[in-house]
């Protein structure tokens, strides 16, 4: 379970958000809405530990974060590609898996990024390919890395309409096996139910 | 102890895919070393005196040289931040680069090294010292400069500042990895000079990735 209560964060002289507090439990995501510069990303660094936040609380499973724990539960997808423009998928996913200290077999790999559309695209490097492909480069650790905790940045940019689909598919799948998700997206997402947080 | 491994075979792959990168510092090193014996012509007294310092500035130069690439490949694609949330502690995974840095760049110069100290009439026994000292020397640079590679991480014209920072700290190194070779060549004991430059990596080598580790996240934020 996460529970997250009076985060605040500041740019600079600017407050950006005070008081932020949401409760997921299994099975449940919460959709972060915002106008631009709002502090959606922002929120989603200070909830993964990449920057402290000024004031406010976040536990998992009622351990303070960031702990060891925290992080092994945790999937975190920003804006960033995250993978290896010289390396092929194949080799991105397998070495993101290794420095993880997690084993993942070739099989294992292929299938994930199969089931991610990019059958055949699997032994080139990524350079060649489109944003979109990059991206579910990216998707395909969703497959590959178990995780009780999505937290997904504008995961749905650069996708078509049918990789949409299935990345609401994945996140419905997830939540059905007792995972959490924290999504943020301009876009009305396909997934049903879900909390609403508005910055 | 897995995760390190895998990220020193991770940054070999990247650097096999993209040669000219680690090939720079190599040549740079080579022809730095080799233009001092054609500039100042065949005085093997002069050239024997000057060698040991020649290859250890080179040495330090040519380090300096990929420093700034360590980590910021990794900060622009997002890669490092994705280290920085990996399970496997992130001091692991900065230790790994540090070793696959001085893999790809310390170990091919301690490997010249013997072959251009000919150009400067060392003999076999001053070439032999000459390696050792830079087999201890070279990852001790690699270890400081990584500190100063994740300060100046995300910084406008990091370059120059990241050699304004580092290479004051590399003067220890320089002094007694290059005493080392003069004194052997003065007839005397080295075994202090590479003493001090063991004691130095081993120090470096349990606080280097620590503080890099530190920097990293605050550049991370």
């Amino acid at each position: 379970m996460l529970k997250v209560s009076g985060l605040a964060c500041s740019r600079g002289e600017r407050r950006l958000f005070a008081d932020v507090g949401f409760t997921l439990g299994t099975g449940e995501w919460l959709h972060v809405q915002g106008a631009n510069g709002a502090g959606k990303t922002s929120l989603m660094r200070l909830l993964v530990g990449l920057s402290p936040a000024d004031a406010g609380d976040i536990r998992w499973r009622g351990e303070p974060t960031p702990s060891v724990e925290f992080r092994r539960d945790l999937i975190y997808l920003g804006h960033h590609a995250a993978v290896k423009e010289d390396l092929t998928p194949l080799e991105n996913l397998r070495l993101s898996a290794a420095l993880d200290g997690i084993g993942l077999d070739e099989r294992a790999a292929l299938a994930a990024l199969i089931r991610l559309g990019l059958r055949g695209r699997e032994d080139l490097p990524v350079r060649v390919l489109s944003a979109g492909q990059k991206r579910r480069v990216l998707l395909a650790r969703l497959l590959t890395r178990p995780a009780a905790l999505w937290v997904l940045d504008e995961a749905f940019n650069a996708l078509d309409v049918g990789a949409v689909k299935l990345l609401g598919e994945l996140i419905a799948e997830h939540l059905a096996a007792g995972g959490m998700a924290v999504l943020t997206s301009h876009q009305p997402l396909p997934v049903p139910g879900g909390k609403a947080l508005v910055l | 102890m897995n995760a390190l491994l895998a990220t020193v075979r991770r940054d070999i792959l990247l650097a096999l895919r993209r040669k000219s990168e680690v090939l720079t510092a190599v040549f740079f090193f080579v022809i730095v070393t080799s233009l001092f014996p054609l500039g100042i012509g065949p005085e093997p007294l002069l050239l024997k005196k000057i060698a040991p310092g020649i290859l250890w500035v080179a040495a330090l130069l040519a380090t300096l040289l990929g420093l700034p690439r360590l980590f910021a490949a990794d900060h622009v694609d997002g890669t490092l931040e994705q280290m920085a949330l990996s399970p496997s502690p992130l001091g692991l995974l900065v230790a790994g680069k540090i070793l696959a840095h001085w893999l790809l760049c310390g170990l091919p110069l301690v490997l010249l090294a013997p072959v251009l100290g000919l150009q400067f009439d060392l003999d076999a026994s001053a070439l032999g010292i000459l390696t050792l000292a830079l087999l201890l020397g070279t990852p001790l640079l690699s270890l400081i400069g990584a500190i100063g590679a994740a300060l100046t991480l995300g910084v406008r014209g990091g370059g120059v500042l990241l050699a304004l920072l580092v290479l004051p700290l590399y003067i220890p190194a320089l002094i007694f990895g290059a005493g080392a070779v003069e004194a052997h060549i003065a007839g005397l004991d080295v075994g202090g000079h590479l003493s001090l430059l063991a004691a130095m990596l081993v120090l470096a080598a349990f606080f280097a990735p620590w503080a890099t580790t530190a920097a990293l996240r605050v550049a991370l934020e």
